[in-house]
């Protein structure tokens, strides 16, 4: 699996957020999961996505130090690199 | 003396459309819900009642729970907040079988992607109590709440179990009824496995030529209050919860037992909890599910609890014969029907019914809607009975 571009991450971490049910134009880089209204159920389901594009798990731990939108895409971005 | 349970707001989603009026009038009107064999809820639109958040946390049955209990809290007046202490407010919503179609998808994901990808919200949305869970949490309903789940007896059993909530002094009032939703391929599969469902693609209760039930979906709740509290609010009452009977066949694992024995006890129970006797009740809202075996034995238990020629007298029809099966529903919807019924002084016929079978010989009001009642206070019955062996029936009246 080719690493993927910033641009390709953050368009996919911003589809899966945007399919849990935020409004699209509230989700940017340092809007957070609470002001989102996406909850502990939610992140799993955005980390699933992200698994099955990227190939990149984010587990226990590493999904509670995400906080923020930003945080996930970073996160992604090293674990592909 | 017992409180008094009184009915303040009815709601259903059902194969005749979203709303307890539409399910009623249609139903008058001779109007069939089912199509090809099967009785969807086509008209409910999920999104006139979810954010596409909610949709997604959310099975369809217990989105189809949500849609009629927002209309019943509507009726009842509860729009803006509850009138009561709504730790003093229940819900008990029954269902059959609860969240399959999120099992059965997701099944398929754990199949196809691996246990990595099997969601996180599959077993919120497929447990059973789903259904009063999402109410509960939508109405911030905080007294007793909790899911009964006796196959199609399980909305009337939750109707039940809701009358005593307030008798007992539990709660000032519930939210109750039932809701279901497994028109699957695996469900459909395994009912017609059992013969269970009709081959013939029509339900006709009592019918010589019945030959099995249309499987449904939908939801019916009611709205139950404590008569003196929804008197001083100034409720506007539709009907009262008279009483409750229930019993098991401790028979077979589906087939009611032939004479009908445990559904007359339950019926027996239901009128000796409402205080009244055979010559009270105007009209029989039955489980007639159009299979050869309930419609027999119901038809027995009917005569062995009220008496032959009582049971022959009192109007009689299954609002399957329009809806078909609603399963864990069945109950919650046809409570609904059957207040309406009782309101209106008009007993919606059994549909299609044009052949007497030996035996089968009670008036099942085939001609059209029938008056019921003689002035003053209409009683009826509504009866449930589930594989397993539950029976379950309610004594419902008029105020």
């Amino acid at each position: 699996m080719a690493a993927p571009t910033q641009e390709a991450v953050e368009e996919k971490v911003i589809d899966a957020i945007a399919n849990l049910g935020p409004d699209r134009s509230e989700i940017t880089r340092d809007a957070s999961f609470e002001s989102l209204d996406v909850d502990s159920l939610d992140l799993v389901e955005m980390t699933q996505v992200v698994d099955e594009e990227f190939g990149v798990q984010i587990k226990g731990e590493d999904a509670q130090q995400l906080k923020t939108v930003g945080d996930a895409i970073d996160f992604i971005m090293a674990r592909a690199e | 003396m017992s409180r008094r349970v009184v009915i303040t707001g009815l709601g259903a989603v059902s194969p005749l459309g979203v709303g307890a009026r539409m399910l009623y009038d249609r139903w008058s009107g001779g109007e069939i819900g089912y199509e090809d064999g099967i009785a969807r809820c086509a008209d409910f639109e999920p999104e006139e009642y979810l954010t596409s958040k909610q949709a997604r946390r959310n099975d369809r049955f217990a989105q189809l729970a949500i849609a009629a209990c927002q209309e019943a809290l509507a009726e009842a007046g509860w729009d803006d907040e509850p009138p009561y202490d709504p730790e003093r407010i229940g819900c008990v919503i029954g269902t059959g079988i609860g969240g399959i179609g999120t099992l059965e998808h997701q099944h398929d994901v754990l199949r196809d992607k691996g246990p990595g990808q099997v969601s996180p919200l599959a077993v919120p949305l497929m447990m059973a109590n789903a259904g009063t869970a999402a109410l509960a949490m939508r109405y911030g309903l905080r007294g007793p709440t909790q899911t009964t789940v006796s196959a199609c007896a399980a909305g009337t059993d939750g109707i039940g179990a809701a009358l005593r909530m307030i008798r007992a002094g539990d709660a000032d009032a519930v939210v109750a009824g039932g809701a279901e939703s497994a028109l699957t391929p695996l469900a459909m599969s395994a009912f017609a496995a059992m013969d269970a469902t009709s081959t013939s693609g029509v339900s006709r209760p009592f019918d010589a030529r019945r030959d099995g039930f249309i499987m449904g979906e939908g939801a019916g709740i009611l709205v139950l209050e404590d008569a003196e509290a929804a008197e001083a609010r100034g409720a506007t009452i539709l009907g009262e919860v008279l009483g409750y009977g229930a019993s098991a066949d401790a028979h077979h694992i589906t087939a009611p037992e032939p004479a009908g024995r445990g559904a007359a006890k339950a019926i027996e129970r239901a009128l000796a909890d409402a205080d009244v006797g055979a010559d009270d009740i105007d009209y029989v809202n039955a489980h007639g599910t159009s299979t050869p075996l309930n419609d027999s034995s119901e038809t027995e238990a009917l005569k062995a609890a009220l008496g032959e020629e009582r049971a022959k007298a009192i109007p009689t029809s299954s609002t399957k014969s329009a809806i078909g099966h609603l399963l864990g529903a069945a109950g919650g919807v046809e409570a609904v029907a059957t207040v309406l019924a009782l309101k209106e002084g008009k007993a919606p016929p059994t549909l299609g019914y044009e052949e007497p079978d030996e035996g089968l010989d009670l008036d099942y009001i085939p001609d059209g809607p029938r008056a019921i009642g003689n002035g003053g206070r209409v009683i009826a019955l509504s009866n449930s009975f589930g594989f397993g062996g539950h029976n379950g029936v309610l004594c419902l009246a008029t105020v």
